[in-house]
């Protein structure tokens, strides 16, 4: 065995999963895990844990693991992540842990998140459940949204001790590991709903169906029905568009509703009545992570599916894994082109787009080269269905009813990011609903913040009474 | 679980319940609406909410059958229940923050449509009970398919029928009688008109020329209605708005009805072929061009 190599993990292939829901990647079982944990030199002063946004005692699991203890390896990783078998799938620990890791600077980093999958899936599969608190502490805590920000707000303050109440506005419990992100990449009933078993296993309640600003206020919530503080964990918002001529065009469609009708309706499940667009030529406009999910999607079912993003390769914002299993697949990317107009037949539906090649120029603000229309390059891609994906803007539903909190020049909820507090007493936030779209393990590094601060909180006001 | 504590169809095809949804019934207001689902592999269906009981905790829903998950509800009948109801959704009608005595010198007119006779009925009732009689035109295709008549009746000041065969009531379209209601020397401040796309966007050809601010009500295709998905969006004065947050009542001077229309074709084809599946069910042996009648 080579230890500069890091065990490879089994995927379906290309071909075959192009065709299919079923999650891309395979995992490792508890040899090739226990392999992989064996490259670890369990470093003392461990940069991977600095990398966690969650400080996961990463050391301390694979030793587990590699001792083939993998019961002891979960009740460490619960510790830090109420989410351990979402956050082996979707965070980009390549840029995290992993981007830390020693044995990445002469070799393959160790595979933490595969490591950290294995130990959740398995756990899960023997009924092995997070430890919750011993005694109530009496207090109650509302978290607003089930997302990762919310869920693992909760699963803290669940396990400190608070009775914890979650809202949701949707019928089912999850947010965007839910709706968002698709099957094959984060199997909805054997991990996300497992996941949020455990959660509610230490004594979380998830009421579904309340939408918080219109079913009830964080007023009612701190007056009338006694919660004691406040999270809210209630995510990015609603989906921008272009502006481009031909926009409101049939087929035309935000990749929150192409992957929600597709994730949380289940359209691709023949029970569902959900419809969705089988398109044939799919273009999808966007290069994150979202870009990625709605174009895998949208080929899934059927289509031929181009991704167009202004940019060139180096700057598409996903995740390096996301963007090769999409090439893999069959996905084409059509790079430094920019869609100008939509185009449509009489009756308004999609036919085509019009773009523009683009060149890179100088960096912008953020650092990156901007992308500049070259003259007199337009050209027109065929399709019958456009998916916008160009991230989001935050909803008002929460800012506009609660007086006094403040929100920034984005509309953004300011949180502090080290206790999430906003301006109002009582009222933490945190996730998408405060820094915009970003990442699963960044909303639920938020989450533990909000409840840290929520829990300092409440201890301080019992001392001075 | 939503209960349902009384279902009853109002005519062919319209049906009518009153559902426990206490949270909903706390804090809703005239011109929201709610989104519900009559089980696990139903489709999310917004629905005006037509009238509520803060005591009781339920609210009122009139429904119309028009694909696979309205046939489905209209299935259930009192004492079963939706597995999902939420709301109330969306902004309140304008007039409910109006000061009310700038509100009670106002003369309004209300203009309901078809079923959407159900959403007008708790304005209506709401300025009522706020001691203002406001005029209210129903139009109905034929006298079988008018609904609410009694109720609205009640609750209104004048409360002119039309149908468009003249079998009850007068005879014609609504803009007829809101023309004839002109030429009679009424006056009116304000029109609220609810109904469907088509109508709506003549009432507000006629009262952008008789010069009478028009509110109307619009009802897109939605998934969450939240604010999520984006597929309610609307063109109103050249601006992209989401029916679900920023409506659903609109200036309808301003709304682009005739994109408005277009966009509620988006799932024609699909939703009627999931209603073939709903109708055929074991039987169903593909002919939905949906599942090559494997299942």
């Amino acid at each position: 065995m080579d230890v500069l190599k890091k065990v490879p993990v089994r995927e379906q292939d290309a071909k075959v999963r192009a065709a299919n829901f079923d999650e891309v990647c395979l995992g490792y079982n508890k040899q090739e895990a226990m392999e992989e944990a064996a490259r670890c030199i369990n470093c003392k002063n461990a940069q991977c844990i600095k990398g966690c946004p969650v400080a996961i005692d990463i050391p301390g699991f694979i030793e587990k693991v590699k001792e083939g203890d993998i019961e002891s390896a979960y009740q460490v990783i619960s510790k830090a992540s109420s989410l351990p078998a979402v956050c082996g799938r979707v965070c980009p620990q390549e840029s995290q842990c992993e981007g830390k890791c020693i044995r990445g600077i002469k070799g393959d980093p160790i595979s933490i998140g595969k490591l950290e999958r294995f130990v959740a899936d398995w756990a899960g599969e023997n009924q092995i459940r997070p430890e919750g608190a011993d005694e109530k502490n009496g207090k109650k805590v509302a978290v607003i949204g089930s997302g990762p920000a919310g869920l693992s707000c909760a699963g803290d303050l669940a396990k400190m001790g608070y009775e914890v109440t979650i809202f949701e506005a949707l019928h089912e419990p999850g947010g965007v590991l839910v709706y968002g992100i698709p099957e094959f990449r984060l199997p909805k009933s054997a991990v996300v709903a497992r996941e949020i078993e455990n959660v509610k296993s230490l004594g979380v309640k998830i009421e579904t169906n309340v939408v918080v600003g219109k079913s009830v206020t964080i007023d009612e919530l701190l007056t009338e029905e006694g919660f004691d503080a406040v999270f809210i964990g209630s995510g990015a918002g609603l989906p921008k568009f272009m502006g481009i001529p031909g926009e409101q065009a049939n087929g035309v469609f935000s990749a929150n509703e192409y992957l929600t009708r597709s994730n949380l309706m289940k359209a691709f499940d023949m029970q569902s009545s959900t419809p969705i667009m089988r398109g044939k030529k799919v273009a999808v406009v966007g290069g994150g992570n979202v870009a990625m999910d709605a174009a895998r999607t949208a080929l899934r079912l059927g289509g031929e599916v181009h991704i167009v993003y202004r940019r060139s390769e180096e700057e598409l914002p996903a995740r390096v894994e996301e963007v090769h299993h999409a090439r893999e697949e069959g996905i084409i990317f059509d790079l430094l082109t920019n869609p100008v107009e939509i185009l449509a037949d009489e009756k308004g539906w999609v036919t085509g787009m019009k773009c523009i090649r683009m060149e890179l120029g100088e960096p912008d603000a953020s650092g990156r080269r901007r992308p500049v229309e070259i003259p007199g390059s337009e050209f027109v891609i065929e399709a019958d269905t456009v998916i916008m994906s160009l991230g989001t803007s935050p909803n008002p539903l929460i800012s506009s009813t609660t007086e006094g909190l403040e929100v920034n020049k984005w509309k953004c909820i300011v949180a502090d990011e080290i206790q999430g507090k906003t301006s109002r007493e009582g009222v933490y936030a945190g996730g998408d609903a405060v820094t915009g779209a970003a990442t699963v393990i960044l909303a639920m590094g938020a989450g533990r913040a909000g409840a840290k601060g929520i829990d300092e909180y409440l201890k301080n006001k019992e001392q001075n009474k | 679980m939503y209960k349902i504590l009384e279902a009853k169809e109002l005519t062919a095809n319209i049906f009518y319940m009153v559902v426990e949804a206490g949270r909903v019934a706390k804090n809703c207001q005239p011109g929201q609406f709610v989104i519900v689902r009559s089980d696990d592999f139903a489709e999310r269906i917004p629905l005006t909410i037509c009238d509520y009981d803060r005591e009781k905790e339920t609210v009122t829903i009139v429904f119309q059958i028009v694909g696979a998950a309205t046939h489905q509800m209209a299935l259930l009948k009192a004492g079963d229940s939706f597995s999902d109801l939420v709301g109330p959704l969306g902004c309140a009608s304008e007039f409910v923050s109006e000061d009310p005595e700038t509100l009670k010198r106002k003369k309004m007119l209300f203009v309901a449509g078809g079923v959407g006779t159900a959403p007008v009925y708790p304005q209506v009732k709401w300025l009522h009970n706020h001691g203002i009689a406001a005029d209210v035109i129903v139009g109905a295709k034929t006298k079988e398919l008018l609904i609410l008549e009694d109720e609205m009746k009640a609750v209104a000041g004048n409360l002119y029928v039309t149908t468009d065969d003249g079998s009850y009531g007068r005879s014609g379209m609504v803009t007829q009688t809101i023309s004839d209601l002109v030429k009679e020397g009424h006056h009116y401040d304000v029109c609220v008109a609810i109904g469907p796309m088509i109508m709506m966007k003549f009432v507000c050809k006629l009262t952008k020329e008789l010069e009478i601010p028009t509110i109307v009500s619009l009802n897109p295709i939605m998934v969450d209605g939240t604010g999520m998905c984006g597929a309610c969006r609307v063109t109103v004065g050249g601006k992209v708005k989401f029916a679900c947050v920023d409506g659903p009542e609109f200036d309808g001077h301003l709304v682009n009805f005739d994109e408005a229309m277009q966009r509620q074709q988006i799932y024609k084809t699909e939703e009627g072929r999931a209603f073939l599946k709903a109708k055929e069910k074991d039987t169903h042996h593909g002919g939905c061009g949906n599942c090559g009648g494997s299942d």
